[in-house]
């Protein structure tokens, strides 16, 4: 009987694993994936929609032809989970498991922050970057200010990205000298890594976009066009961005698998859930104090992979994650900059240049024929034990 | 016998973050500040080197209080008042 493994979430961490699982098993496993929308999306793709330099079309594959042939895809929401070895589908069904994976990622919680729904755009959804496309095409001048307004949220250098290349989109339109752009920062820096802020500051700087820092939003008025921060201060707009709060999926709260937010309490080496060892999680979905990303997801799955075949073949797993991220970060002006780090070692991020743009160009393109199959040596992704 | 901070006054909220990287143990403060009541203390274990000014960076641009900062062996207890 082949082992039975069931993933939740059809994201990068989810697709990944479940290929690599196939592949490296064979038929001594059998692997299924639920996902509510069985729909596979690109969002870093969203950041170029909002700014009108790509349509929403090619950041939405059907998440079947991103699978193996021998992997089977259930289209419906898990609704809770007996870490006992069930899944309960919200259609009344049931899937049983032997190993059970949680790549459940992130949601948008917007309505935790008072007038944030109403009041501000974002581009964290298809939705969100299109209606901010719509609001930026007419915009015609005056006060915009782009920030966050909770931690931790996906994609660490999005905000920044957006903030520099809005700059470039408003030069580009002749409206930025009668335009104001203000980045709010929660913390007392642009960037939650000291080192990549020490490279970004004077860039924004040199563009002419102000700073606030400490600035935890606490309401939006729309009505007055108005911000208020937790520090007590207020800040004016004609347009805000703002990175809504985040928090974990409703069905690892519904299920008890979840701690503060809704994050699963994971291992940071061997990815397990703390309470649950034949359950392991990554990506979005847990709780370690790293960048929540499409890269982090991409370098644990191999680790999980291993860890779940080493169990099927009865051997002690040995592999583990060692915190390896590598997050492109666009400045405008066609340059990019990269952050590769791990949990040991900070990243010392290079001079913004144009080959990192091509590179970060060629794998936005690449994509969807590379990452989901394992097409990226990721050798440098997992630690043996010794 | 030695007086210890906390029992000069009551703290409310205890936040271990001690192994957390920045910045978690300042966000893990805001999340609680956010949470408690005007004239509560809460008391943030943190063993990054970062928290040493960011925290109280923060606490003073925030206009709450700093009650007390004791060293630890590889971390530092931080006490802050919420007052306002």
């Amino acid at each position: 009987m082949p082992a039975e493994v069931v993933i939740i979430g059809g994201g990068v961490g989810g697709t990944l694993t479940a290929n690599l699982l196939d592949k490296e098993l064979g038929r001594d496993v059998h692997v299924t994936v639920v996902d509510p929308t069985g729909m596979h999306v690109y969002q870093p793709g969203f950041l170029y929609v909002a700014l009108g330099q790509a349509n929403g079309r090619w950041l939405a594959r059907d998440e079947r032809t991103l699978l193996r042939p021998r992997v089977d895809l259930v289209v419906e929401g898990a609704e809770r989970i007996d870490p006992e070895g069930r899944v309960h589908l919200e259609r009344g069904g049931s899937i049983p498991f032997d190993h059970l994976i949680m790549a459940t990622g992130a949601r948008l919680v917007p309505e935790r922050v008072p007038g944030l729904v109403e009041g501000a755009h974002h581009f964290y959804s298809l939705e969100g970057a299109l209606r901010l496309r719509e609001s930026l095409r007419t915009f015609d001048g005056g006060r915009i200010l782009v920030g966050v307004a909770g931690i931790p949220y996906k994609c660490p250098p999005a905000p920044l990205e957006f903030v520099l290349m809005l700059e470039d989109h408003l030069r580009r339109r002749g409206i930025r000298a009668r335009t104001e752009i203000t980045f709010l920062s929660p913390l007392n820096r642009a960037f939650t890594i000291e080192s990549a802020s020490e490279v970004i500051q004077p860039i924004l700087e040199r563009r002419g976009i102000k700073l606030e820092t400490f600035f935890n939003v606490e309401t939006v008025e729309p009505s007055a066009g108005v911000v208020t921060s937790l520090e007590g201060d207020k800040a004016e707009y004609d347009l805000l961005v703002l990175v809504p709060p985040h928090a974990g999926q409703a069905v690892v709260e519904a299920s008890g698998l979840g701690g503060p937010g809704g994050w699963i309490p994971t291992d940071r080496n061997t990815l397990q859930h703390r309470d649950h060892e034949q359950i392991l999680a990554l990506g979005d979905a847990t709780d370690l104090p790293i960048s929540k990303s499409g890269s982090t997801a991409h370098f644990e799955a191999p680790v999980v992979a291993s860890r779940i075949a080493s169990q099927v073949h009865g051997t002690t797993p040995r592999a583990t994650y060692g915190g390896r991220v590598m997050c492109f970060l666009e400045t405008g002006g066609g340059r990019t900059t990269v952050l590769r780090f791990d949990y040991e070692h900070p990243p010392a991020p290079p001079q913004p240049s144009r080959l990192w743009h091509v590179a970060k160009w060629m794998f936005n393109r690449l994509y969807w024929v590379t990452v989901p199959q394992g097409r990226i040596p990721e050798r440098a992704s997992r630690k043996e034990q010794p | 016998m030695a007086v210890e901070v906390q029992d000069l006054m009551k703290v409310e909220r205890r936040i271990d973050a001690r192994g957390m990287p920045c910045p978690g143990p300042l966000m893990s403060l805001i999340g609680a500040i956010r949470e408690s009541s005007v004239r509560d203390v809460i008391e943030v274990l943190s063993s990054d080197e970062g928290s040493k000014t960011d925290i109280p960076a923060w606490v003073e641009k925030a206009g709450h209080e700093l009650v007390a900062v004791v060293t630890e062996d590889g971390y530092t207890r931080f006490f802050v008042r919420k007052a306002r």
